[in-house]
């Protein structure tokens, strides 16, 4: 079942521009894990801002866990259902203290204080700030301080997570801390997630790509599929892994490699085996 | 380091005052206050001064941090010593040219140096063992009432709330702006008050610009965790009186009422 579903939205900013999201159309399946890709000004941002009624469509319609976004009643609930975290980690964390932080939604929740305890807790544990609990955010790395959020965001169990360039204003170890706990959260607790970015190697370790341009779907697929398009990709103004874009160069009409290598591994692989007659 | 400054004064402890409940310490100081202002005589006042000495020493906070929180006040504590040894009308003790000193006048000058200090002692015993965050809590839970009125107390707690988790975002990125301006050549060291003061203007500019960015992030960010206000909100940490506070109150009516009484006695 989609947890997501967009049809023909269109949204336009009050600035005059051109439509910022163009008739898009787009189902997201529960437990899924999409990333979404685009160069800037794609619409990826705006998406993402529509699946939580921060946004609401100019036209078209946006419904989350079978709920119409644009429905004030439903405003409540869609939150509760689709959860936000956003780029930058320090200006989403609300308390002095971690625990207090990812308390905070349960509070607005109006949780008795034994389950609120218990939220906190297994959500801490989830991204693997434990140790944290009692610390002051401000003291925290990037990394960590992003997980508090991701936790922060957890603990009001939503059946989904977006978040909108998550890592962007992290260093590479905090970057991979992050993408750890959305793996886990995603395969261990089956949270569906849609995450925006753009760094590839955070896109391939998604099931699914959806990358944008000028507000609508340009391609859908697989990482496999989506990443080994060089040519489409290049057109997108987007960059392709360092492994694909070895094996097109070495046979740039894919007629005796494959590229769609998204691994180090899988492309020595297939060097090896082409060219030294090696099996793999 | 700018990042390290601690927020008020707290100095964390285990002891049986850090853990009273902040409501009751708030409601215990107030009726001290009160009480340091209305006895007389040296016995109440002598209870009143031993009260706090029993606070300290049960709080485990070193007595020198308490009478460092009372170095900012010795000049008015002399100053208005000396006014009310001047200026009270009375029997005449001794007379310098035209300045005379009266036996009235030397009672309330030291009563009323005898209160400023108990007074900035014991809230200086406050805010150490209490936490701001704690203190907070204990306001909005005290000022609630005031919400029939249509007080926006729970508003104001949470704005409280917010700037003390700001303050140190806030320091580190004026840190970095002043970086920034200074290595592109600004002084803020060197110069006249007035042209030190002007450099400090370019970096309160971008300071405010991306102040006023952050609240406007960070309010998306609590809507979107289901922030709509006070109403139905529970707490993780709720206040809750336990059996110390209790002991602590009988305790502080106990000395009050009794230092009280004793002014009245005698």
């Amino acid at each position: 079942m989609a947890i997501i579903e967009t049809r023909d939205l269109v949204f336009r900013y009050d600035d005059g521009g051109d439509n910022a999201l163009d008739g898009l159309t787009v189902h997201i399946e529960e437990g899924s894990f999409t990333a979404v890709l685009g160069h800037n000004g794609s619409g990826k941002s705006t998406f993402a801002k529509h699946l939580n009624a921060i946004l609401l469509p100019s036209g078209g319609k946006v419904w989350v866990g079978g709920l119409d976004t644009a429905d004030e009643k439903n405003l409540f609930d869609v939150r509760k259902t689709a959860g936000m975290v956003f780029q930058n980690p320090d200006n989403q964390i609300v308390a002095t203290v971690v625990e207090e932080d990812v308390a905070f939604a349960c509070e607005n929740l109006g949780l008795p204080p034994e389950e609120i305890r218990k939220r906190v807790d297994d959500c801490l544990a989830a991204v693997g700030m434990s140790e944290y609990a009692r610390h002051a955010p401000h003291l925290l790395s990037g990394g960590q301080k992003q997980r508090v959020a991701i936790a922060g965001v957890l603990a009001m169990q939503p059946r989904c997570i977006v978040m909108d360039e998550p890592t962007a204003m992290l260093d590479p170890s905090g970057r991979a801390e992050v993408m750890g706990a959305v793996r886990r959260l995603n395969r261990e607790m089956g949270v569906t997630v849609v995450l925006i970015t753009h760094h590839m190697d955070e896109a391939a370790q998604a099931d699914r790509i959806l990358v944008m341009q000028r507000g609508k779907v340009a391609l859908d697929g697989t990482p496999k599929e989506v990443l080994s398009q060089v040519e489409r990709m290049g057109e997108l103004s987007l960059s392709v892994p360092q492994t694909v874009e070895l094996l097109h160069t070495l046979d740039p009409q894919g007629q005796t490699l494959s590229h769609e290598a998204l691994s180090v591994e899988e492309c020595a692989d297939q060097i090896i085996h082409n060219y030294l007659g090696v099996r793999p | 380091m700018l990042k390290d400054i601690t927020l008020g004064q707290y100095y964390p402890g285990t002891s049986p005052v850090h853990r009273m409940d902040p409501r009751t310490k708030l409601l215990s100081l107030i009726l001290y206050i009160v009480t340091i202002f209305v006895v007389k005589g040296a016995i109440p006042y002598a209870v009143c001064v031993l009260a706090v000495m029993a606070a300290v020493w049960v709080s485990t906070i070193p007595a020198k941090m308490v009478l460092k929180s009372l170095k900012p006040i010795v000049i008015i504590v002399i100053f208005t010593g000396i006014l009310n040894m001047l200026y009270t009308p009375g029997r005449e003790i001794f007379r310098v040219w035209i300045l005379k000193i009266t036996a009235e006048g030397v009672t309330t000058a030291l009563t009323m140096a005898l209160r400023i200090v108990l007074l900035v002692s014991s809230t200086a015993l406050l805010t150490y063992t209490t936490s701001p965050m704690a203190l907070t809590d204990a306001l909005e839970s005290l000022l609630s009432p005031l919400k029939k009125i249509k007080l926006p107390v729970h508003e104001f707690a949470m704005m409280m709330s917010i700037a003390l988790r700001f303050i140190p975002t806030l320091i580190e990125e004026t840190d970095k702006i002043m970086s920034a301006q200074k290595a592109r050549g600004a002084d803020f060291e060197t110069g006249s008050i007035l042209n030190r003061a002007k450099a400090l203007v370019p970096v309160l500019v971008p300071l405010f610009v991306s102040a006023f960015r952050r609240a406007e992030e960070l309010a998306t960010a609590m809507e979107c965790r289901l922030y709509h206000g006070g109403e139905g909100r529970t707490r993780l940490h709720s206040l809750t009186y336990t059996r110390l506070d209790l002991i602590a109150g009988i305790i502080v009516a106990a000395v009050c009422g009794g230092a009280i009484a004793l002014s009245i006695v005698l």
